[in-house]
């Protein structure tokens, strides 16, 4: 398969691994930014192979998991009490939030459908005019111009039954956040190379500086994975902190145009409130005044309740880099994929998810 | 959330509600086995039931005192949406899927009961199109539809058409002798490309449009199968890999034999269509379903001779070697993957959900 098989080949793997190995002088902490980057490290024992010689930790990058539980309860809200037709991706059904997950709502007869694209929901309402449709928008700069795009087709067919309950997260801000923790560990980053394709890098010029921090855009298969690793390590032995792009068959420097002006449309840049990291400073996206008349807060006259907090699940420790899955007490005992705790450990792209997944038995199950 | 103290906090209040059936219970997973040993074995388990086989055996004794006969007896249930899909429908589903479970137990399939619940409204075209898919089924895999029922419920009660089977068939004295009794370095064999009835269904589902769209494997897998015993290659288990495909299979198998089960991922045969199907939404497709592709646990001197006589077969002539048993200090089911790394497996727990971005 194309733009797969050549970057997965075992020879070239082992090959960049052994080169890394030998080019490391002290074990360094790098930070991959996106969920599906610690899957990939986990799913192909990366981590385990890099362990001695570097520590890799697993940044915030998981869309489901940084959804605040509260966002979770409006869309519990809608469902169960305005009773209007959910549309959401798949991933954000067994997040629990303070009254349960969309999937309980939905064995208790809620309407929760599950969509691919924004672009589905709005089909919905259209197939259904006599049902609210409200689309669950979650996730990065990688989802939200689809979002965007779903929002601008709804007016343009004069839809009156279509809203959004949006919770779109950027990227960069969380990056700059974990950067100011008085205990950041982090010494590189491997930058999420879908977010940038939208994105652009540039504007990572800024955190390199500022933050005397290499930086390194980076794909999602091995062999990209470990050369993104391989110039963030070359980086940090140099002391030369700078950004470089190793993703280069996707990501440019100034992005996806036509997606940024679909932002720009119909969002504004918003402090938002992360969850396990409370509110971050320009960290996400909220509607714009124009679209009020889409925005399923408004619409259905949402008012969050901040749901009270357990402190036992350490997502916030997790997704900042502070500590690892395994780390959490209720890590594989109380908290499993089938009754999750956290968020992480729900998503396909959660650290702790992926830790459980890939990383649990391998050791202790050998001869 | 708290501006003072803003790092760090969960706001995760922990609700767990296993008060209620979720369709994660139904996907073939942990959930599912939950399901089935805490509520059903409980309270209904007998000697026959317990051994949680594809198929039961049931000993007939002859009234002469001569060699008695061993039937094996399965049902099914069939529910898919939509009830037509590339490379099958629910009639052949039904069909196939009850004779395949007969089949792993290394029974010839010979009888099936056929009990329909048909929702009002149901076009009697498309009813007959799914009748005429059964008979042509039953006529392929060599078996006759004996007795039957159909229930009519009002609409909206059901999902067109729900379907299930039971089946009988003879087994053979030289029948594989399961799971429990794997041993270190058997071998792990596919009978064919894993994945394809799920990615099927599932594009089928959502309309995806993918080119090659993937078709199901959906098969009787009768033939190779009574053609290893015949052989004196009988495995000594076999599985169709239904829900929760290749990795739900496996995990039980360890957990029976008290094994691990190691996988060499570049070896497992997979389409390109069902690659593509994965690779784009963030599925595995040892996670998938299959209708027409099982699992066969053989001893290694046998692995040689069981997939040249394999490979006679059309529907198996991708059979392949993909891993193999080996002694482990607790169940488990790993892979080595293309970095050489070995990682461990997980059990699918619900239906695979597929990802954001």
């Amino acid at each position: 398969m194309k733009y797969v098989d050549e970057f997965r080949q075992s020879k070239v793997l082992t090959r960049q691994l052994t080169e890394l190995r030998q080019s490391v002088t002290q074990r360094w902490v790098i930070m991959d930014v996106c969920g599906g980057q610690t899957h990939a490290f986990l799913r192909y024992g990366l981590e385990g192979a890099l362990d001695d010689v570097l520590e890799l930790i697993h940044g915030p990058g998981c869309p489901v998991c940084v959804t605040p539980a509260e966002t979770i309860g409006d869309a519990m809200e809608l469902t169960l009490n305005h009773h209007v037709t959910l549309a959401s991706f798949g991933d954000m059904l067994r997040v629990p939030g303070a009254t349960g997950s969309l999937l309980q709502a939905r064995a208790r007869g809620a309407d929760v459908r599950i969509v691919y694209s924004p672009m589905d929901a709005v089909q919905l309402a259209v197939r259904n005019p006599a049902r609210e449709v409200v689309f669950f928008g979650v996730g990065f700069e990688t989802t939200a111009p689809a979002t965007a795009l779903a929002l601008l087709q709804a007016r343009q067919l004069g839809l009156t039954n279509f809203s959004v309950l949006d919770h779109h997260v950027r990227v960069e801000p969380a990056m700059r956040a974990i950067l100011q923790l008085p205990n950041c560990r982090v010494q590189g980053f491997l930058a999420a190379g879908h977010v940038c394709t939208v994105t652009g890098f540039a504007h990572y010029e800024e955190l390199v500086r500022g933050f005397q921090v290499p930086i390194v855009v980076t794909g999602f298969e091995p062999v990209d994975l470990l050369s993104g690793l391989s110039e963030c390590v070359r980086l940090l032995e140099q002391k030369t902190p700078a950004l470089e792009n190793r993703y280069s068959r996707s990501a440019r420097p100034t992005g996806n145009a036509r997606a940024q002006q679909l932002l720009d449309e119909v969002f504004q840049v918003a402090t938002i409130p992360w969850r396990g990291f409370g509110r971050i400073a320009e960290g996400g996206l909220r509607l714009r005044a124009e679209f009020q008349s889409f925005d399923a807060r408004v619409r259905f006259s949402l008012e969050s309740a901040v749901s009270d907090h357990d402190g036992e699940c350490q997502s916030g420790l997790v997704l900042s880099g502070q500590i690892k899955p395994p780390q959490c007490p209720l890590f594989g005992n109380a908290c499993t994929p089938d009754q999750p705790r956290g968020a992480p450990m729900v998503s396909s792209e959660g650290a702790c998810a992926a830790y459980f997944r890939y990383a649990q038995t391998v050791e202790a199950s050998s001869e | 959330m708290n501006e003072a103290n803003p790092w760090f906090q969960c706001p995760l209040p922990v609700t767990q509600d296993d008060s209620q059936i979720s369709l994660a219970h139904g996907e073939g997973g942990r959930l599912s086995r939950s399901l089935i040993r805490d509520q059903i074995l409980r309270r209904l388990g007998n000697d026959t039931l317990l051994r949680l086989e594809d198929s039961a055996t049931l000993m007939l004794p002859s009234p002469d005192d001569e060699a008695s006969t061993a039937l094996a007896f399965t049902t099914d249930g069939y529910t898919v949406s939509p009830l037509f899909f590339p490379g099958g429908d629910i009639g052949k589903l039904a069909v196939f899927g009850t004779v395949n479970d007969l089949a792993v137990t290394g029974a010839r399939p010979l009888w099936l009961s056929l009990a329909m619940i048909i929702e009002e409204g149901l076009p009697v075209s498309l009813l007959n199109q799914v009748l005429d898919s059964i008979r042509d089924a039953a006529v392929t895999a060599h078996v006759q539809i004996v007795t039957g029922d159909t229930k009519v419920v009002p609409r909206g009660m059901t999902d067109k058409l729900y379907v299930t089977t039971s089946g009988i068939g003879v087994r053979c004295h030289s029948a594989p002798t399961g799971a429990a009794t794997l041993q270190p370095d058997d071998e792990i064999i596919v009978s064919g490309p894993i994945g394809c009835h799920g990615a099927a269904v599932l594009c089928s589902r959502e309309q995806f449009d993918f080119d090659p769209l993937p078709h199901s494997d959906c098969a009787p897998l009768t033939e190779p199968l009574m053609a290893l015993i015949s052989a004196g290659l009988t495995p000594r288990a076999v599985r169709d890999a239904t829900r929760g495909g290749v990795a739900a299979v496996l995990h039980e198998w360890t957990e029976m034999s008290r094994t691990r089960c190691m996988l060499v991922e570049d070896q497992i045969p997979v389409t390109a269509s069902v690659r593509a199907v994965c690779e784009l939404l963030g599925l595995d497709a040892i996670h998938l379903a299959n209708e027409g592709t099982c699992l066969l646990a053989t001893p290694s001197h046998l692995v040689q001779p069981t997939l040249a006589l394999l490979r006679q077969f059309p529907i198996t002539q991708s059979a392949a070697a993909i891993g193999r048993v080996a002694v482990s200090r607790r169940p488990a089911v790993t892979m080595v993957r293309v970095s050489g790394r070995e990682v461990a497996i997980d059990e699918p727990s619900g239906a695979p959900l597929p990802r954001i971005c």
